[in-house]
């Protein structure tokens, strides 16, 4: 398992957010949670945007160019390992798929 | 608003009324005395002012919720809202088309209980046959590519199956699986010394759970819920009284729990006559066990105060009498002797077949 959770954080992979997974815009916080069953995920604003491109079109790397872009960071090293820990995160909880 | 006390989880019991009968329900011992459901309208509302309120989550329960015929209405409202509607049901009576129906409408999530992975097991437990009419529901739920989260409610005579719960979960693909130990409350404390599991079985049990949520991490959430009877501290109940969760039950009363209101001395409100942010905010009966003012020693100087506030409420009157005093499931309890000695009576009662006592409408509770 931890072998495809590695997988799910490879530059080339297309993480999708999983059908039990919902991105929801709260009111009382200004924030998005990302809501599955039983539970829920307050998100960050990047966190926020790393769940939007979870559409199965964008690669991880694309992912971690565009933040840059956004952000303005050249560099990309710290967004890159922002981008893996958080996919990791979410595909820990089994709210990635159709990565293989 | 002060975010300590939001509810998340409106947890709307839409009916008292069920085709099983199984000797653990939830619901009070008294339902069969309970005065009439609230209508559609007022659920409506409810939704609307829970939503207000901060809830993000619905989750549709009862008794059996299947059986209000105006379940479709209510996922509309709650997915125009924008709520994560998880139905939780037993499948019975349902159709392939009623399901699919209630998907287009919105539903996010389906919660199928089952009592065994022998039908003859599981429909013992249910009281009523419903085995292979579960595991339908179950395929239907995954053919139509909704979530599915399988719960089973572990005790004495089925904590033996792990491995074979574990591998129906996996064969059904479930999202979820919830294997969780009855809470000693309502129906379940009348059928205690039938249904408490030992300590070796708690232990085995406890195994297994762990090695399959590290295998299956990932692909399917396993939640194993001990029975705070074999834990050294008791559960957060409901994260903390009045604090995560609303209850509100088929006749309208607005709770922390499922069961607070069969508590002495506390005073809950009704959605038919008050606002529920009214009774969130402004009702004794929610403010009753909010803060740390009203707790008793030990917790008042107890370091997990913060974390398992006092532990439930309802247990605590159930197993002492009295509401305000520390969960006795905790072993720093005074009345920890209570918990102590039904284990002893499990340890006693292993390997003996004791009778159920079939949840029944009689409301014997009051007699």
């Amino acid at each position: 398992m931890l072998r495809m959770i590695n997988s799910m954080t490879n530059a080339t992979a297309r993480p999708r957010l999983s059908p039990k997974a919902r991105l929801r815009f709260d009111r009382r916080t200004g924030c998005y949670l990302l809501l599955y069953p039983e539970r829920g995920l307050e998100l960050n604003k990047t966190a926020t945007e790393i769940a939007r491109l979870c559409t199965g079109e964008w690669t991880v790397d694309d992912i971690v160019l565009h933040l840059a872009r956004v952000y303005g960071d050249t560099s990309s090293g710290e967004i890159k390992r922002d981008v893996r820990n958080f996919l990791g995160a979410l595909a820990g909880r089994g709210l990635l798929q159709g990565l293989s | 608003m002060n975010n300590e006390y939001r509810p998340y989880t409106l947890i709307a019991e839409l009916t008292y009324r069920c085709p099983l009968r199984c000797p653990y329900c939830s619901n009070p011992l008294d339902y069969g005395r309970q005065g009439n459901e609230i209508d559609t309208d007022t659920w409506l509302r409810v939704f609307d002012e829970a939503e207000a309120l901060g809830v993000v989550q619905l989750n549709l329960s009862g008794g059996e919720p299947l059986l209000r015929d105006d379940l479709e209405l209510l996922i509309a409202s709650a997915s125009n809202l924008d709520l994560y509607t998880n139905l939780i049901t037993s499948g019975i009576p349902l159709t392939f088309e009623r399901l699919s129906r209630l998907k287009v409408l919105g539903l996010n999530n389906v919660q199928v209980s089952i009592q065994s992975t022998r039908p003859t097991g599981s429909d013992r437990i249910a009281g009523a046959p419903s085995f292979h009419r579960k595991l339908e529901t179950m395929r239907w739920v995954r053919s139509l590519e909704l979530p599915l989260t399988v719960n089973v409610v572990l005790h004495r005579d089925n904590i033996a199956e792990m491995e074979e719960l574990i591998g129906l979960a996996e064969r059904m693909s479930a999202d979820r699986l919830e294997l969780a130990n009855v809470q000693y409350l309502g129906w379940a404390l009348q059928n205690r010394t039938a249904l408490l599991p030992t300590l070796e079985q708690i232990e085995r049990a406890r195994a297994i759970a762990a090695s399959a949520k590290a295998r299956l991490r990932g692909t399917m959430e396993v939640v194993f819920v001990t029975p705070d009877y074999y834990s050294v501290y008791p559960k957060s109940c409901m994260d903390g009284w009045g604090r995560r969760f609303i209850v509100v039950n088929p006749e309208g009363l607005a709770l922390p729990c499922h069961l607070a209101h069969t508590l002495p001395g506390l005073r809950f409100d009704n959605v038919r006559h008050c606002h529920l942010s009214d009774i969130w905010h402004h009702s004794s009966g929610f403010n009753q066990f909010r803060g740390e003012g009203w707790l008793p020693d030990p917790c008042r100087a107890c370091d997990r105060r913060t974390i398992d506030f006092g532990g439930c409420r309802c247990q605590a009157f159930h197993l002492t009498g009295n509401t305000g005093v520390t969960d006795p499931a905790c072993s720093l309890a005074p009345d920890h002797g209570s918990i102590e000695s039904a284990r002893t009576r499990a340890s006693h009662m292993a390997g003996k077949s004791v009778l159920f006592e079939y949840r029944t409408g009689r409301g014997f509770c009051s007699q």
